[in-house]
């Protein structure tokens, strides 16, 4: 707790520091004017401008001034209270002031960056300025409020982010929940054959931790799950998981595969699309996504199991199951629990190339995406890790495709920063593989990362041919007999200056990476933001790169951005951290802006107590009044705008305080 | 910009090299200003515009080069270019640009400039199209195919007018070409009054 | 159904037998065509390369009258040529879209005591054909199916570049539907919207020639024994230019180049000289041998 030397009931004296953020604000705004106007403000006592207010002689000049002056309110305009208002509110707090009788006016971002004419500017900066006094003149002494913070931590994802996350936080000590929605762990990463640039295979360096992440006492692993419902604040979430219908008990498979083998759906053209293999195989309805699935779990996939849809099937798979797993009465499962922090590891989704119907994925044959291809090299894929095209014949000639649906205005603005090396990983495999002549269309090579432009050195060594130019069309239309029968890739060699067309037999697309299509979903269920392009936003893109908006929830993987393995897993160990570091702390202090009811004013009308979404509000029987639990109070404001009879007040949003900041920004404008 | 040496045998030696002084900076600039060409600077280079356009293998310097040397000042280039008159506006690099630049668009404000700075090559019939086709429907609100193709080809070839002469016979006899303008049945006058209003286009005069 | 028709310069030249051909099928098919009375010159391509300003206003008119004629109800201005349908659509686009363009515009009609604020739709009569009257109408309407026409439909650049509010830009399928609903059969060909070199055929012969001698021969490689076109200049090109190409190339050529409502107007029992296919150069008849 603080020590207030200043009594709230003394007059305000009020300080106001007008800060030019360098040229940021200064530049645009009349930051003297704006000081000489705040100096004409009933109950301001010092107004100045300041070249840097956050700076230590910026903060001490404030200091000073507080005990010279003997000021009782501090008003700095400046940036975002993002920013720096805790930084000012200690400067008061230091000078013996209670940091609550402290108010910022935000002139940066509201005003002199998004502001074209200087003398708009200066007018706004005015409104805002004298608002912010106004307003302070009727701060009250408040004081921060501590509460617990929960130790376990929840990560809501399972590819590599997810798991680097849980098992940094894990073995620092700490439960960790890691629900993913897949049957298994693993995601994207899984399905790679080689890493670049160094070509580790894939699966090599990721079970060992997939099964780490099995294993982990301090780990509970929820697949085939999905979070429902997040409630609560930081450091004390309540959330609901829906562990959906697996027709398996988990408990009892042991993913021997005898269900599988006894299937009815035994013709390959009753079986569906395998997810796992981009749909390049056929899977039945029970199924375990790979050999090295985590947990190694059959799952029975309910849109095509015959029994779960039509109740009708000789339920082979039933009798085979020695282990007697199998169970068709399992129902989704709703379970509720409580962590202290989140991370979010949710993943990306690789562009749909039909979107570009120029480049006739979908209705050529032999055009594949880079995904596809990982498959289709992979030893434990389809064809046995050889690259064979679907009429089983191996290409001669291929040809790859860069930037398909990245900085592309008519899809995604922005470079998805993985598929140049991606591209020039499918090169030199392909070329490895089968001996083909390569040929790659790039329209910039991006390889900007340790060891990666030692990579393009060695595909170019290798004799790939590289063209510099966009493709504009993949086509089957021959125009010289050797074109016939080939799919002719059309495309400017801006090098060179000259239009060309290059016969292949097979084009491998490499696509861009997208937000999950339910990000908007999910951004709604947590309660943080997106980018402009859909992508989970981060508090700030340079210093609180892997922390949101919303306290107490972090976010690691391709769920910020496109992202390489050797970024997400940094980021995910930096997530694991900002959530340690909350969780091991035991206590966050949060703001005291909670409820409570004038009690004179108190009809005893009941409206507010259904509302309130965390039960805080209850009836006092005896005075016929409602009373705010202070401790389960949120501070969201839905009584006090409800209450009929305007008794519900909130701290730090009176109604006095509201009605001054309007005032304020109307009276001067 | 580029200067023949003295000739050796077959060998064909040239000294190329652009000196600053030599180029219009703000020509980038200026076009930005036309609408439609507003994105131009926006160009990554990446060639899809050249290799979707069907004409660009008949082009001095393909629409992507247009675009780099619009942007770079080289004017002189890019208005005695054939790439402008062969853009037979078919679109197709605008709907293909990925940075969504109306390529057409700009084509089309290069042709008007260089009309306007009359750097047209010679010969060429299409600025001559273009301003008897204006003409006519200036004359009488609508165009009549048949006339001013002729009057294009007496002014540009009339080699040509005779070689095609056939063919303007035989579309006559079938009703598909005449000598008569086709009018609007209202007075021209209005119409008249509506073109006479405009002036700020990017060209700042109609020629005529 | 009622629209209003904007037939533009050429459906009164060169491609008369689109217009008529186009209205006696509408007519038979129940639709009211009506022409827009005192329309102009939209102003398309070769215009836009002198002035484009007064080549949007000369399209801007165009549309200004079609808005009073509405008279405060919703107008269709149905525009059947490729070129006036683009020139009408972009004008309508960019004065939305530019400041400039919209200001320089109103005042220009202003001058002449006419206003454009927006309310009319310009659509293509390909869009009409499929999307209001429909395929079940047409079906029922159909007495002659024409089963004998092998059709390559070409759709050419501007029905569909840059704007494409009722068909795909890369593969457009409305008069492939069309031409299967009169009992013909579309052949699936690329060439669907590819140049066919507009006016460089007379302007820059050899190149030119060549763009439309490239859509002829695909059409002939893909066994169409017919090409329906859309537009006026992409028929006259591959038409009255197909001797020319004969020569340059050394082929014969005699592939009848029609226009798709000549054939619709076929299967709905209307006569060729209604239908304006005397004025052909290669007769429809011819092919219906080969094929
Ligand atoms: S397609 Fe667009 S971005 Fe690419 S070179 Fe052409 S104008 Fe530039
Ligand atoms: S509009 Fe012109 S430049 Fe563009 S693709 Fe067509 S012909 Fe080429």
């Amino acid at each position: 707790m603080i020590m207030h030397r200043k009594s709230p009931e003394d007059q305000p004296r009020i300080g106001v520091y007008v800060c030019h953020c360098g040229v940021n604000i200064a530049a645009k705004v009349d930051v003297e004017h704006v000081r000489d106007f705040a100096a004409s403000l009933p109950g301001v006592v010092v107004s100045r401008d300041y070249k840097f207010a956050c700076s230590d002689p910026g903060q001490e000049l404030i200091q000073k001034d507080i005990r010279e002056h003997d000021l009782n309110r501090i008003v700095v305009a400046s940036c975002s209270p993002q920013l720096h208002e805790r930084t000012f509110r200690r400067t008061c707090a230091d000078a013996g002031l209670s940091p609550f009788f402290f108010q910022m006016a935000n002139i940066r971002e509201h005003v002199s960056w998004v502001t074209v004419d200087p003398g708009a500017a200066t007018t706004k900066a005015r409104a805002l300025v004298a608002a912010a006094v106004r307003r302070v003149a009727r701060a009250e002494a408040l004081a921060l409020r501590q509460v617990p913070v929960r130790p376990e931590v929840l990560v809501v994802g399972g590819g590599i982010a997810g798991i680097h996350s849980a098992l940094t936080l894990a073995n620092a000590g700490k439960k960790v929940f890691l629900v993913e929605r897949e049957p298994t762990i693993g995601g994207h990463m899984a399905q790679l054959d080689k890493t670049f640039p160094t070509m580790d295979c894939s699966a090599c360096i990721l079970t060992p931790k997939m099964s780490d992440v099995k294993n982990h006492p301090n780990i509970t692993m929820w697949t085939y799950s999905e979070v429902d419902e997040v409630s609560g604040f930081t450091g004390n979430f309540k959330v609901k998981v829906r562990r959906k219908a697996r027709y398996i008990k988990e408990e009892l498979c042991v993913g021997c595969g005898d269900c599988v083998d006894a299937c009815v759906m035994k013709k390959e053209k009753v079986q569906v699309p395998d997810e796992f293999n981009v749909g390049l195989s056929k899977r039945k309805a029970v199924y375990m996504p790979f050999p090295q699935a985590t947990p190694a779990c059959m799952v029975i996939d309910p849109k095509q199991c015959l029994q779960l849809m039509k109740g009708k099937c000789a339920q082979t798979c039933v009798d085979a199951c020695e282990r007697a797993a199998v169970d068709f009465d399992q129902t989704d499962e709703i379970v509720e629990i409580d962590v202290g922090a989140i991370v979010m590891a949710t993943g990306f989704r690789p562009f749909d190339a039909k979107r570009i119907p120029e480049y006739g994925y979908g209705r050529f044959d032999h055009v594949y995406t880079t995904l596809e291809v990982e498959r289709l090299v992979n030893a434990s894929g389809p064809t046995g890790g050889e690259v064979v095209l679907r009429d089983g014949t191996v290409p001669k000639t291929v040809g790859v495709i860069h930037c398909v649906g990245s900085r592309d205005r008519r899809h995604n603005a922005y470079c998805s920063k993985v598929c140049c090396m991606a591209a020039l990983k499918m090169a030199h495999l392909v070329k490895e593989r089968t001996g083909a002549e390569v040929f790659d269309f790039y329209v910039d090579m991006r390889t900007p990362s340790k060891g990666y432009e030692e990579f393009y050195d060695q595909v170019l060594s290798e004799g790939v041919q590289f063209i510099r130019g966009r493709v504009a069309e993949v086509t089957d239309w021959a125009m010289t007999p050797e074109e016939e029968g080939k799919l002719v890739i059309r495309v400017e060699d801006t090098l060179i200056g000259v239009a060309r067309r290059v016969p292949v037999d097979m084009v491998i697309l490499a696509v861009g990476l997208e937000p999950q299509v339910d990000t908007a979903e999910m951004q709604r269920r947590f309660n943080i933001s997106c980018s402009q392009e859909g992508f989970f936003l981060e508090r700030h893109p340079k210093l609180a790169p892997v922390s949101t908006f919303t306290d107490g929830i972090f976010l690691a993987g391709a769920c910020q951005g496109p992202k390489d393995i050797p970024e997400v897993v940094a980021q995910a160990g930096a997530a694991a951290a900002e959530a340690l570091a909350l969780v091991d702390r035991g206590h966050v202090d949060i703001e005291p802006n909670t409820a409570w009811i004038e009690e004179e004013a108190c009809s005893g009308c009941k409206t507010c107590i259904p509302l309130c979404p965390f039960n805080a509000i209850t009836r006092d029987e005896e005075k016929a009044i409602a009373v705010v639990n202070d401790a389960m109070c949120k501070g969201c404001g839905t009584c006090v705008a409800a209450c009929p009879s305007g008794a519900a007040q909130q701290n730090m949003f009176t109604d006095e305080q509201i009605y001054e900041e309007i005032e304020g920004v109307l009276a001067y404008v | 910009m580029a200067q023949r040496t003295p000739r050796m045998s077959n060998l064909h030696i040239t000294r190329r090299i652009k000196y600053q002084n030599e180029l219009d900076l703000g020509f980038g600039k200026v076009m930005t200003s036309i609408p439609g060409a507003e994105d131009l600077l926006r160009c990554i280079q990446c060639g899809t515009c050249s290799s979707t356009c069907p004409l660009s293998i008949y082009m001095d310097h393909t629409p992507r080069k247009i675009i780099a040397m619009t942007r770079a000042g080289f004017k002189d280039e890019v208005l005695s270019s054939a790439t402008i008159w062969l853009c037979a506006s078919c679109y197709s690099c605008t709907v293909d640009c990925p940075k969504k630049i109306k390529i057409t668009d700009v084509m089309y404000a290069l042709k008007r400039k260089a009309i306007e700075e009359k750097v047209w090559p010679r010969g060429l019939p299409i600025p001559v199209l273009a301003k008897e086709f204006f003409a006519s429907v200036l004359r009488t609100g609508r165009a009549n195919e048949g006339r001013t193709v002729a009057k294009v080809w007496l002014k540009t070839r009339p080699l040509k007018l005779l070689a095609n002469m056939g063919l303007g016979l035989r579309l006559m006899a079938r009703g598909r070409m005449s000598m008569k303008s086709e009018r609007m049945t209202g007075s021209v006058d209005q119409l008249r009054k509506i073109l006479d209003s405009v002036h700020n286009s990017d060209t700042g005069h109609s020629p005529g | 159904m009622k629209y209003l028709y904007y037939p533009g310069c050429s459906l009164k030249g060169s491609g008369r037998s689109y217009e008529e051909s186009l209205l006696a099928s509408f007519k038979k098919l129940g639709v009211e065509m009506h022409e827009l009375p005192d329309w102009n010159c939209c102003g398309a391509t070769a215009y836009m390369a002198v002035d484009e300003m007064k080549a949007f206003a000369l399209a801007a008119r165009n549309l200004a009258l079609a808005e009073r004629y509405g008279d405060g109800e919703p107008v269709t201005l149905v525009a059947p040529c490729n070129a006036c349908y683009l020139a009408l659509m972009k004008v309508q686009k960019y004065m939305a879209e530019y400041d400039e363009v919209g200001r320089t515009i109103s005042d220009a009609l202003a001058s002449a005591d006419l206003s454009y604020r927006g309310g009319v739709r310009v659509r293509q009569s390909l869009d009409v054909l499929l999307n209001d009257v429909g395929l079940d109408l047409l079906a029922e309407k159909i007495n002659h199916p024409l089963g004998q026409w092998k059709v390559a439909c070409y759709y050419g650049c501007q029905a569909v570049r840059p704007f494409a509010p009722f068909d795909d830009e890369y593969n457009p399928m409305s008069m492939d539907h069309l031409m299967r609903s009169i009992g013909a059969e579309p052949v699936d060909w690329p060439l669907k919207a590819r140049c066919c070199g507009g006016t460089l055929t007379g302007t820059i012969p050899t190149v030119g020639l060549r763009l439309s001698y490239i859509i002829l021969r695909e059409a002939i490689d893909r066994g169409a024994n017919v090409v329906a076109t859309a537009c006026p200049l992409c028929q006259f090109n591959l038409e009255c230019y197909q001797s020319q190409m004969g020569r340059e190339y050394g082929e014969d050529l005699d592939m009848p180049i029609v226009y798709y409502s000549q054939l619709l107007g076929q299967a709905l029992g209307i006569d060729d000289r209604s239908l304006g296919l005397q004025r052909h150069f290669v007769p429809l008849t011819a092919a219906a041998a080969v094929g």
